[in-house]
Formats: C-alpha cells, structure tokens, sequence
C-alpha cells in the first residue's frame, strides 16, 4: 500500500485589496481549526509534521496556507513590475478572509515569527474572533540583528544562500540534521525579494510597542512560545511583551530556536501538546463560574 | 571550565587550514571565493588566504600595513564558547555573537555575504572537532 501522508493540499480563490490572488493550503484533522502562519520567507511547509500529528488532528483540523508570493501560492498579476511588501493591513485582511472563505468558526490561530507578531495584531484588532492565540518566536518589538536588508535581494548575491546561511544561526545547534536542513530549503527556494519584503512587515510596519497593553486576554488567551536559542526574537523580548500583557502565558522552549514546529518537531510538540489540551478543554467546557471570595 | 575552554583559543584556531581543506564539501562550496580576511582571536590577529575555497595560509600578526576584505573580532574566550560541542544561546552563531556586541564584523561584507555559509562554516570548523 502506498505510505501516504495525511495531509491533503488545495487551491482558495481569495479577492484581496481589489486583486484576485490564489492561496494554496494543506489541511488535515478534524475539530476546532488550528490555523497555522509560517515565518518570513518560508512556506506552509513548516507545518508538515504537525499536519501529520495524530495527537492534534484527532483533535483540530490543522490548515496552514502559503502566503501570497510564497511556495505554491501564485504572486498576484502584475507582480513582475512591483516591489513585493508586506503589511499589517494585508496579513490581517489575509487571515480574516480566508478563515471567514474556509468557514472556520472561531479559528486557534498559531503564528511563527511574522506570524507570531500577526497574532498580536489579530489580539488586537479580532478579539472575539479567535477561540486562542499562539504565538510562537512572538514579540511586540525586536532589535534588528543584521540592519541591511538589502543585502538579501541584489544581483550580486544569491538571495536563497544568503537567507538560507543567515537563518542557520537561528536553529538551535541540538536540532536535528534532516529538520534542520529541510527548514532551510525553503528558504533557499523563496522568491526574490520575498523575505526582504515580508521583513516590512516585521520590521516597519508593524511597531506594537505602546499597543500591546490593550490586548485583552479574558476575551482571547494568548499564549507566548519562544526557544531558547532565537536571538532575533529572544526569550527577553517575549517575556517583556508578556510583563505588557495582563493575562499573557509564556512558554521558554529549551533547545528550540526559531523554527520550533521545522527544525526540531518531537521537541516543539512537547511544549505545544499541553498547551493545546488546555485550548480544547477551555472550547468544551464553557468556562466555570468564578467564585465569590 | 571544559576541556573545550581549556585548550587556547588560538591553539584550536591554527588547526582551521586542516580542518577546512580536509572537507572536500566545504572547499567546493568556496570554490568561487579568492580573498583574505582577519580574523581576531582575543589580541591575536590572523589573516586567512582563500583561494578557490582552500585556505591555502594562515598568518598569524601582529600585523602593521596590511590589507583584508572583511574582518571578524572577538575575544578569545567568545570564540572558545563559539566552539563548544553544543553552544551556550548567544555563541551558537555568529551573528547572535555580533547582536549582543560579543563579535564585530568591519569592512567590505559582499564577499562574506555572498559566500556565508562557507564562511560561518570555515568560523565553525574547530567545533567540529570535539564534536
């Protein structure tokens, strides 16, 4: 018989900003959505050992969708003759719209790195919209660690060997080989300009500093998950933008760096199981009356 | 303090042009860099000769008039900590080394960004070693 994954992979015709784009996006499980965002510059592909984790699919139908201009989604028309930007608008917009094309009620969203900081901005803008938010190598602000980012969208520099030697460092040196490497490729396969341009967004246009302290966590728990080893968004940066948030559950990853879920999955899905356990009991249970003291 | 930290920095540095020209991956992922770079170990300075990949020699300074492409400074005891089997968070990498002001990069950085992984490579060999 042939050993087939269970994940299955589709095509969402979805208007943004008054331009048609086509998302692509694997699916499987069944239950509450898990909606998955993957870091800058990669792809839905991150996600693959969770879609395969029978722990959470028997439990969350699992859906992680490629960005516009990445992996398999298709840049919109015109795209040749623009500078591909992110913004916080977009990303919002993005994730709302497909959640809402798809059906999902009431979606978990988990968020990696400009996914992580796009759950703050979904805290923010949809609180009632979101069962839970998990946010992963997640901060409301990070020091910048390499200040030219131009150096990775230029000719005379290959910008997949340059993404790709520069996000080496962000794994954490107990990962695997095969995880570690695979994390890799897909950011030596991403377009050109593409990270640099999803770096906009992470970057410019999206400061949450002096904002995050409206987040309201009794509307929608937020849980924070950064590895040890992530100095681009590290532990002090999560634990600061948690200190901001009343209410905010911060998990330090030991041994994980910044692609917890690609770089070192059975690591990753011990931190991530108990917290999703804690989501669905939330989901089935309504929530206890609080007691008069 | 480790066996690691134990052995000078330096020590473990001058063993770099047999460690990287013993990898034949290695060589080939530099084969299009030709250049001299400057490295610091603590107050040592190296310049390292790359042709096509292999570091063909390496001098150790002090040197006075003397020109290099790019230049990576740190002190010994980073580099010892860099080449740890497993790194501490912050010496995994170099550029979690060069964020925290722990390692500085200077000079004309197209030939290191352009041939990145097969410097940090060549920056990593001495950990290999213990590995």
């Amino acid at each position: 018989m042939a050993d087939l994954e269970p994940m299955v992979g589709r095509y969402l015709r979805l208007d943004l900003g008054g331009r048609s784009h086509r998302i692509y996006f694997e699916e499987a499980g069944t239950g509450i959505p898990l909606l998955c965002l993957h870091t800058a510059g990669s792809d839905g592909r991150q996600f693959r050992h969770l879609l395969a984790d029978e722990a959470v699919t028997r439990h969350f139908r699992v859906l992680a969708f490629d960005l516009p201009w990445h992996g398999k989604s298709t840049p919109p028309p015109g795209w040749h003759d623009e500078e591909y930007r992110l913004t916080t608008q977009g990303y919002l917009d993005l994730v709302v719209g497909f959640a809402g094309a798809l059906g999902l009620d009431r979606p978990v969203v988990l968020g990696c790195s400009i996914g992580g900081k796009l759950v703050l901005h979904l805290a923010l803008a949809h609180p009632t919209g979101f069962r839970a938010l998990i946010g992963l190598e997640a901060a409301d602000e990070q020091t910048p660690w390499y200040d030219d980012t131009s150096w990775l969208h230029r000719p005379d520099v290959h910008g997949g060997e340059v993404c790709g030697a520069l996000m080496s460092g962000l794994i954490a040196p107990q990962s695997p080989s095969d995880t570690r490497w695979e994390t890799l490729w897909s950011y030596m396969q991403s377009g050109p300009g593409v990270f640099k341009g999803d770096l906009h967004f992470y970057r410019v246009d999206s400061d949450l500093h002096d904002r995050v302290g409206a987040i309201d966590t009794t509307r929608c728990p937020l849980y924070l998950l950064t590895g040890e080893y992530d100095f681009s968004c590290t532990p002090e940066d999560t634990r600061r933008t948690a200190a901001r948030i009343p209410g905010a559950r911060v998990t330090i990853m030991e041994g994980l760096g910044h692609f917890p879920m690609s770089e070192h999955p059975a690591e990753f899905r011990r931190y991530l199981l108990p917290v999703l356990d804690e989501i669905r009991a939330a989901s089935v249970a309504p929530p206890a009356p609080r007691a008069n003291r | 303090v480790s066996a690691v930290l134990a052995t000078p920095a330096e020590t473990r540095f001058e063993a770099l042009p047999a460690l990287v020209n013993a990898d034949a991956g290695l060589v080939r992922r530099g084969r299009y860099l030709t250049t001299t770079f400057l490295v610091e170990v603590g107050s040592t300075a190296y310049l390292v000769h790359v042709v096509e990949g292999r570091l063909v020699r390496l001098e150790r300074g002090p040197f006075l008039m003397r020109a290099w492409a790019f230049a990576v400074r740190a002190p010994a005891e980073a580099w010892a900590r860099f080449w740890e089997p497993v790194p501490l968070p912050g010496y995994h990498d170099l550029f979690a080394m060069t964020k925290a002001g722990v390692a500085r990069l200077e000079g004309d950085l197209r030939p290191l960004l352009a041939n990145l992984r097969y410097v940090k490579d060549v920056l990593a060999a001495p950990r290999q070693r213990e590995g």
